[in-house]
């Protein structure tokens, strides 16, 4: 057990984190993320209110779909990564542990007058993901087997009212619920039963993710970095971007216009040494040109892997590298992410 | 000469003047599944206390400090194809590094099994 954003997590169950990170990819795992902060937004101009915070298009989401964005900071640095869905008449926005108690207050003020934060505080918050996931859950719930990708349902599972989102941290296909406390140990138990699923920890959620190349915010995403930067874009639609109407614009668009002056790449070193975060890369044989981020052992992988910035001249895939791992030089390449393909369900 | 351990979690066994080097099985157990294992370099001086070896699981790099100075003489190489040998076999086939020691008197200090088991006793309480 560790300390993490002000919980006691387990790093790892008795299985051990590449015991666990394996059997997510095989069959699936069950990760209790409860301690992520979770809000409704109530009221007809909720999206209107969260985006005066983000860069993404939370008007254009149809009810039932969720959405990864952004709460960017007047510099067009990102202050939390989040994920909002349209649950029909309101919101419902997850945020991370670590920056819940800054988002949350920014997210009431900007919603003053336009719509009403409740923050949920008696909702567990557990997430199912692999391969198995689908089958373990639609046997409880039919209804979840057919849902897409990043859609919604509200349904019951084992007789008790659930949120569950098709969405999670892994790049497998999986499940987020919502659950009220009073039911979770019920609810998680009898996932545990189901012989496809073993309990996972912190360790091997962050090597499943970082194989995903998904990003841990205060590793991989700072108040300084931008969501140009990291590789977001994606994440800022056409009408957003011709408003320009969201904290950090002025930066943000200027970069989707001119490029931005580093990058976030993925990085292969060679050999098995790991190079963690704050690793120092080097141009082959040359000058320093960024640092890495995260980076471990990916056990998919079988290897090190790691991402980290690098100035936008180095960041093309197969650019060579080197990586300053304590007294060696270790040589390494640019690579696309992510390390073990995305198998999200599109339906 | 009986192997004897440290309160680093190493082991020593003795022939000669060369000490071959490895971290215990309390130690592995402790580390988790190794995935990488840098040994030190043949020929390397050590002082007693000196950065020998770094041992890596998924959650972090462990420095391993020589427990003696002297030379390094030989360095288990078939651990940078396979570092889980030090999990499966840390007091045996996981060995780390072999030293040529300089001052023999820096064994006095180490426990001998008894001790070190009674030293495990004692931090688990």
């Amino acid at each position: 057990m560790v300390p993490f954003a002000g919980y006691e997590m387990p790093v790892q169950y008795p299985a051990g984190i590449i015991e666990e990170h394996k059997h997510t990819r095989d069959k699936a795992g069950l990760f209790d993320v409860s301690h992520m902060g979770q809000a409704w937004l109530h009221g007809a101009d909720a999206a209107k209110a969260i985006e005066k915070l983000v860069p993404g298009d939370i008007q254009a989401l149809k009810p039932g779909t969720g959405r990864y964005t952004m709460i960017t900071n007047d510099d067009g640095g990102i202050v939390d990564d989040l994920i909002v869905t349209n649950w029909g008449d309101r919101l419902f926005i997850v945020v991370n542990a670590s920056r819940k108690h800054i988002d949350l207050p920014m997210i009431a003020e900007a919603a003053s007058g336009l719509a009403e934060l409740e923050i949920v505080e008696n909702r567990a918050l557990i997430a199912l993901q692999g391969p198995s996931a689908s089958g373990v859950l639609s046997g409880m719930a039919p209804a979840l087997a057919a849902m897409p990708f990043m859609s919604a349902v509200e349904t019951d599972i084992g007789g008790i009212a659930c949120h569950v989102t098709r969405s999670g941290y892994t790049g497998e296909d999986g499940y987020e619920i919502s659950i009220p406390v009073g039911n979770i140990e019920a609810i998680a138990q009898a996932l545990c039963d189901h012989s496809d699923v073993m309990p996972v920890g912190l360790g091997a959620r962050d090597t499943l993710r970082l194989e995903a190349g998904l990003c841990l915010y205060g590793n991989d995403l700072d108040e300084e970095t931008s969501p140009i930067e990291a590789g977001l874009a994606w994440t800022i639609s056409k009408r957003r971007r011709e408003a320009g109407d969201f904290p950090g614009a002025a930066r943000i668009l200027g970069e989707l216009a001119d490029g931005p002056q580093r990058k976030r790449v993925g990085i292969q070193p060679e050999g098995r040494a790991p190079a963690r975060d704050g690793t120092v890369i080097h141009a082959a044989g040359g000058d320093a040109v960024g640092t890495i981020t995260s980076g471990g052992f990916g056990p998919s992988a079988g290897g090190p892997i790691a991402m980290g910035y690098v100035g936008a001249e180095h960041a093309a895939p197969g650019t060579q590298l080197e990586l300053a791992v304590r007294k060696n030089m270790v040589p390494a390449s640019v690579v696309k992410m992510p390390f073990q393909p995305h198998r999200y369900y599109k339906g | 000469m009986a192997i004897k351990y440290t309160k680093d979690h190493e082991w020593i066994d003795v022939d000669g003047e060369i000490g071959t080097v490895g971290i215990t099985n309390h130690a592995q157990e402790q580390l988790g599944e190794l995935v990488y294992v840098e040994v030190p370099e043949v020929g390397a001086t050590l002082e007693q206390g000196d950065e020998a070896c770094v041992v890596e699981s998924v959650k972090a790099a462990s420095e391993v400090y020589s427990p003696c100075s002297g030379e390094i003489v030989e360095v288990n190489e078939d651990l940078a194809d396979a570092p889980t040998t030090v999990n499966e076999h840390a007091e045996g086939d996981g060995w780390l590094f072999k030293i040529k020691l300089s001052d023999m008197t820096e064994l006095d200090e180490f426990m001998d099994e008894a001790d070190y088991k009674e030293f495990l006793k004692e931090l688990d309480e």
